[in-house]
């Protein structure tokens, strides 16, 4: 258990320092930037306190707001996120993740892929929405957030393939 | 009241993602109103020593880069020398001093800087300790760049231009025309210039300034020159795109410039009321 509480501290800090120090300044094409960040939401333990996820979920995004004088956008994308994430871990894995069984590197491909895509695309729509803060500019908010989340999910895919954990 | 606090209970995970929502909406409210944005800002002890870690790295990558704009600058801030030596000696006289002396130069570096969303932040590696304060104008050698907006020890933070609070009094080079300048939030190297009077001879490559009309930036800085234009809704008024002189993808060292007759014109243009 400790052990599982020190991995997570050790990735809050390596995927907050990655995103403030080298992904915020990709600019590809000049707007699209990867929040691979998320990755720590995907990743958090599915079977802990949802009250203690949403207190964690709203330090990171805080932790990154603070990072790039952006108010409270991260945050409020993030505590969100936490906040729908059983919804969509039961919609995405059904009946496996009502017994606390489910382990995310031995779901099935669409499965996983599914509850990524739903997690990235909520984040980075609040995010955007928030940031613009003005709703005629939904066709910016919808490209920025159709070219940045598609971005992160290759990012977090390559990620959760590069570090999987050793099969016995 | 056993029923209130089964029922808080019950739903603490609901309470409190609401609790934490407001807390971070009111957050991004507050940054989006011009000067409110007290509590959340990169300009502190932590995230400004990351950034000044992070850039001590950096600036070597840049260092020839640097270099050929501080020599281009020396020459010329050299032949601009030779020019007011010129007029000393054919006027025999003129006080300087008295006449330079409204404002007082310094450098610092960038450490942090965006430009890919809608309300951009700079951060500089000198704060309050440098006798950085609030609502200083921030230029590079070839033009603007922001106005400080919150101070540390040893950080500060400028709203860059590429911020949609910003606005800047501007005027063009030719005619004394003057209006505000914004950003639309597209392209970091166009800015608009709004609220130009139909009047203004306004022509494609002209040059835009600084106006005198603020007490942050003096008269004459140069900013960009004119890419199009066309009226407004109105139809009484232009705007104006900008194409930036200054890189503001690519900002190295920057000069704060403080107005050190500003407290005494404030002071002045309240006494009436």
């Amino acid at each position: 258990m400790t052990s599982a509480i020190i991995a997570n501290i050790i990735r809050f800090i390596i995927l907050v320092l990655l995103q403030v120090l080298l992904l915020n300044n990709i600019n590809f094409l000049g707007y699209i930037n990867p929040y691979l960040y998320v990755l720590f939401l995907v990743l958090y333990p599915f079977n802990t306190s949802q009250t203690l996820f949403l207190l964690v979920a709203f330090l990171l995004g805080i932790t990154i707001d603070t990072f790039e004088d952006s108010g409270g956008i991260n945050a409020a994308a993030c505590v969100v996120v936490a906040f729908i994430r059983p919804a969509v871990l039961r919609f995405s894995f059904g009946v496996s993740y009502d017994y606390q069984t489910v382990k995310l590197a031995n779901t099935p491909f669409g499965a996983r892929l599914g509850y990524i895509l739903i997690l990235v695309f909520v984040h980075h729509f609040i995010l955007f929405t928030l940031e613009m803060f003005d709703f005629s500019h939904i066709f910016l908010i919808a490209k920025k957030t159709l070219f940045s989340g598609i971005f992160s999910v290759i990012l977090i895919l390559i990620s959760l393939t590069l570090f999987k954990p050793k099969r016995r | 009241m056993q029923q209130i606090f089964n029922f808080l209970i019950r739903n603490k995970n609901n309470i409190l993602f609401l609790l934490l929502l407001g807390i971070s909406l009111f957050l991004t409210i507050q940054s989006h109103s011009f000067h409110k944005s007290k509590f959340i800002s990169s300009a502190n002890f932590i995230t400004g020593g990351v950034y000044n870690w992070s850039n001590n790295i950096q600036t070597y990558f840049h260092l020839e880069d640097y270099n050929k704009r501080l020599v281009e600058e020396n020459k010329y801030l050299r032949s601009r020398l030779t020019n007011i030596q010129d007029t000393i000696s054919a006027e025999n006289f003129l006080d300087s001093l008295s006449y330079e002396g409204i404002y007082q130069i310094r450098t610092a570096t960038v450490i942090n800087n965006n430009y890919s969303k809608t309300n951009n932040y700079i951060t500089l590696n000198r704060g309050k300790n440098s006798n950085i304060a609030t609502e200083q104008g921030v230029i590079t050698s070839q033009g603007i760049v922001g106005i400080i907006d919150q101070i540390s020890p040893n950080y500060s933070r400028v709203i860059s231009i590429l911020n949609s609070n910003s606005r800047i009094n501007a005027q063009l080079k030719k005619t004394n025309h003057f209006g505000s300048l914004v950003w639309d939030g597209k392209d970091p190297n166009i800015v608009q210039l709004i609220d130009v009077p139909r009047q203004a001879p306004v022509k494609k490559g002209d040059t835009i300034i600084t106006g005198g009309r603020s007490l942050i930036f003096p008269q004459g800085i140069p900013i960009g020159n004119i890419t199009d234009f066309k009226l407004d809704v109105s139809e009484s008024y232009f705007t104006i795109n900008i194409r930036l002189f200054n890189d503001m993808t690519n900002i190295g060292y920057v000069y704060i410039i403080e107005n050190k007759d500003k407290a005494e014109i404030k002071a002045l243009e309240n006494s009436d009321d």
